[in-house]
């Protein structure tokens, strides 16, 4: 009986090994008996991994439609000699692409091409692949539940007309996308109708259009990650219930350049961001129910300008430090709440050393009034002149509205940040 | 003329005025770098001091200094010196002892807290730059002034009105008339009106180089040309030049027919 039982356990080890061996692993490189990728997935099978190794693959249309991981060892060149045709495209579900290096997409402007493309697509992961010089990076339309990590995109995108996104999704829901790295594209991240999703730890940088950009895109997440000398900006438009959070805007510094865009953005949470050094920190039309809490706003040239109606919004424990202007406002209406913000520029005093100043600070100056309706009288910035009228407004509110105001200022700013 | 030149120098330079000068922006140098420790934002802060002061006091002690020295000129004016080198010498003497102040009083400070490893020594020297002509130009309009008007009490005053009419008053006139024509394009007549007053081209030109070249980029394609291209500062330096010499044509040729 014992016997039997030793040999049961070694039988069904045998058993699940034989099962486990149906999964088969095919080799493709230039020495080996598969020499393509394409005919590599054509020999594969639903759970097969191919697996390709350094090389140099000349290959365009790589058709995947059943459930395989095809990973990259070394990471080995697919080379599509600016033809214009997507390098690898999916529709499956259950699959992984990782460690390649795609190069040379060519651009068109009928087709929408990708190194990688994915419709339809389900439970899948693609990782740690490197593009270089593509017309798109990746696109993926009406996916569900994929992980796009580590992934690195670089282009040299010249003009907004002809050049591609670094991530272009849309109508997809539950994606993840974290960790990449994006240059030089039009716009670094762009998502239209993506729902539920999480946007995490990536760099945007030098794109010639935005480093992120949603529309249509609801309950998603933003968080961790970094905007840097986009042509303008990150721009968030017509989504509702939003996240963002620990984010950093910086040096979007141009003749047209946002930190943040935001249109028609309702019921959003925007906390912890730093945004540092832009034209305009926060561009806010026509945006409602916001919280703007512990954020930083160093050195902008508008801080938060305001286009367009919005109500309902509230900032509060955010520093406001040497922006040229605190704030710009277009109506005398005001129905959005500012209190215990951090002002570099408030001169009040605290009798009581509570920490909170005893006068109301009002962010909007009577020169950013000025500038408002004449954007032409900007070149007396910092001139004695405008010094006195902002004091005397100061003193005696008549064009800025009587109710937007700081009550309870800080004296000293939240949460300090080192700055490079 | 070179005698002249030094004589007024070390005339001022034995004066106490000439050291309160130099300390007060000593001492402004070091606060600001001590409360700021950064650099960069110094440099914001002493701009806005620069481009106020600096022109009241060229103004204020141009006037005084030609008012004061009135009785030596009219006993140089007897020798055979021409009238001319007696009184640009004099000019130069004011001027550059002046700059002198400002350059030492506000290089020291930078230099001990380490300007030439930071970044921001472009900006530096062209705010000293802009000081410096600041000081030629205004001493020059005081001298205009002061040599025009023999009586010293209306001197001085009609001094401390161009300077308040500089300083002040002509942004208001541009802002009212910005505001009254806003329906019309603005750009080209917002540049102009910014080459006609010293203080507000010294003023650009400095911006220019920091903050404002991409907030008024923003507003039209003539600022974008002007403020983002290298254009714009070679032409406020330019202007800064005309500054000078027109004011001295104008001494040169009140001097002519003037009666001691």
């Amino acid at each position: 009986m014992r016997f039997f039982k030793k040999y049961f356990f070694l039988l069904t080890l045998l058993i699940a090994f034989t099962v486990k061996s149906q999964t088969k692993t095919i080799t493709v490189c230039n020495t080996c008996d598969v020499k393509s990728i394409k005919d590599g997935i054509d020999l594969a099978q639903d759970k097969d991994t191919v697996l390709v190794k350094k090389g140099i693959y000349n290959e365009t249309r790589i058709f995947i439609n059943k459930s395989i991981h095809l990973i990259g060892e070394n990471f080995p060149i697919i080379d599509a000699e600016n033809k214009t045709d997507s390098v690898i495209a999916v529709k499956a579900k259950d699959f992984s692409i990782s460690g390649f290096r795609i190069k040379n997409v060519g651009l068109s402007y009928t087709k929408e091409i990708a190194a990688i493309y994915t419709s339809h697509c389900t439970n899948f992961t693609i990782s740690n692949n490197i593009i270089e010089n593509c017309f798109y990076a990746f696109i993926m339309q009406r996916a569900n539940y994929g992980v796009l990590t580590n992934n690195k995109v670089n282009g040299h995108a010249i003009v907004e007309t002809s050049a591609g996104n670094g991530f272009h999704l849309w109508k997809c829901k539950n994606m993840r996308i974290e960790k990449n790295t994006i240059s030089g594209m039009r716009d670094g991240i762009y998502l239209e109708f993506v729902n539920k999703s999480f946007i995490s730890h990536n760099k945007s940088e030098n794109n010639i259009r935005y480093g992120l950009h949603f529309m249509f895109s609801h309950h998603n997440e933003y968080h961790h990650n970094e905007f840097k000398k986009n042509g303008a900006g990150v721009a968030v438009m017509f989504s509702k219930y939003i996240k963002m959070h620990h984010n950093t805007f910086h040096f979007n510094w141009g003749t047209a350049s946002y930190g943040l865009l935001l249109k028609e953005i309702y019921d959003a949470e925007i906390v912890d961001n730093v945004f540092e050094q832009n034209t305009i920190g926060i561009n806010i039309d026509g945006c409602n129910r916001i919280t703007y809490k512990n954020n930083h706003f160093v050195r902008n040239g508008w801080a938060l300008k305001f286009t367009g109606g919005c109500y309902k919004n509230i900032f509060e424990y955010n520093n406001f430090m040497h922006n040229a202007f605190d704030l710009s406002y277009n109506s005398r209406l005001n129905d959005n709440e500012f209190e215990a913000n951090y002002w570099s520029e408030y001169t009040g005093y605290d009798l009581n050393k509570d920490g909170i100043g005893d006068v109301p600070f009002r962010p909007v100056k009577l020169f950013s009034y000025v500038v408002n309706k004449t954007p032409e009288t900007l070149v007396l910035l910092r001139s004695l002149f405008v010094d006195i009228i902002n004091f005397s407004e100061k003193v005696s509110p008549v064009f800025t509205p009587d109710n937007l105001k700081d009550k309870k200022p800080l004296m000293k700013p939240i949460n300090p940040i080192q700055l490079n | 003329m070179l005698k002249i030149l030094k004589y007024s120098i070390f005339d001022l330079l034995r004066s106490r005025w000439s050291y309160v000068y130099f300390v007060f922006y000593l001492i402004l140098g070091f606060v600001l770098l001590f409360l700021n420790n950064d650099v960069n934002k110094a440099i914001i802060t002493l701009m806005n001091i620069i481009i106020v002061l600096t022109p009241l006091i060229g103004t204020i002690f141009g006037v005084m200094y030609y008012y004061n020295s009135k009785e030596f000129t009219e006993l140089l004016l007897a020798q055979p010196i021409k009238r001319n080198k007696i009184f640009i010498g004099q000019y130069l003497g004011v001027s550059l002892s002046l700059t002198l102040s400002l350059v030492l009083g506000i290089g020291i400070p930078f230099v001990l807290y380490g300007l030439f490893k930071s970044a921001s020594i472009f900006d530096f020297g062209l705010l000293i730059v802009v000081g410096a002509f600041l000081n030629f130009i205004f001493v020059a309009l005081a001298y205009n002034i002061a040599i025009s008007n023999e009586n010293k009490i209306k001197g001085f005053g009609y001094a401390i009105l161009m300077w308040l009419f500089l300083a002040v008053v002509y942004d208001g006139i541009f802002m009212i008339l910005a505001i009254k024509f806003q329906e019309y394009p603005l750009d080209k007549f917002a540049l102009t009106s910014m080459m006609f007053n010293p203080i507000d081209l010294s003023r650009t030109l400095i911006l220019l180089k920091l903050d404002i070249s991409a907030l008024l980029g923003y507003t039209g394609a003539v600022f974008k040309e002007f403020f983002g291209t290298s254009k714009g500062l070679l032409t406020s330096l330019f202007i800064l030049c005309l500054w000078v010499v027109f004011p001295l044509l104008r001494i040169h040729l009140k001097l002519r027919k003037k009666d001691f």
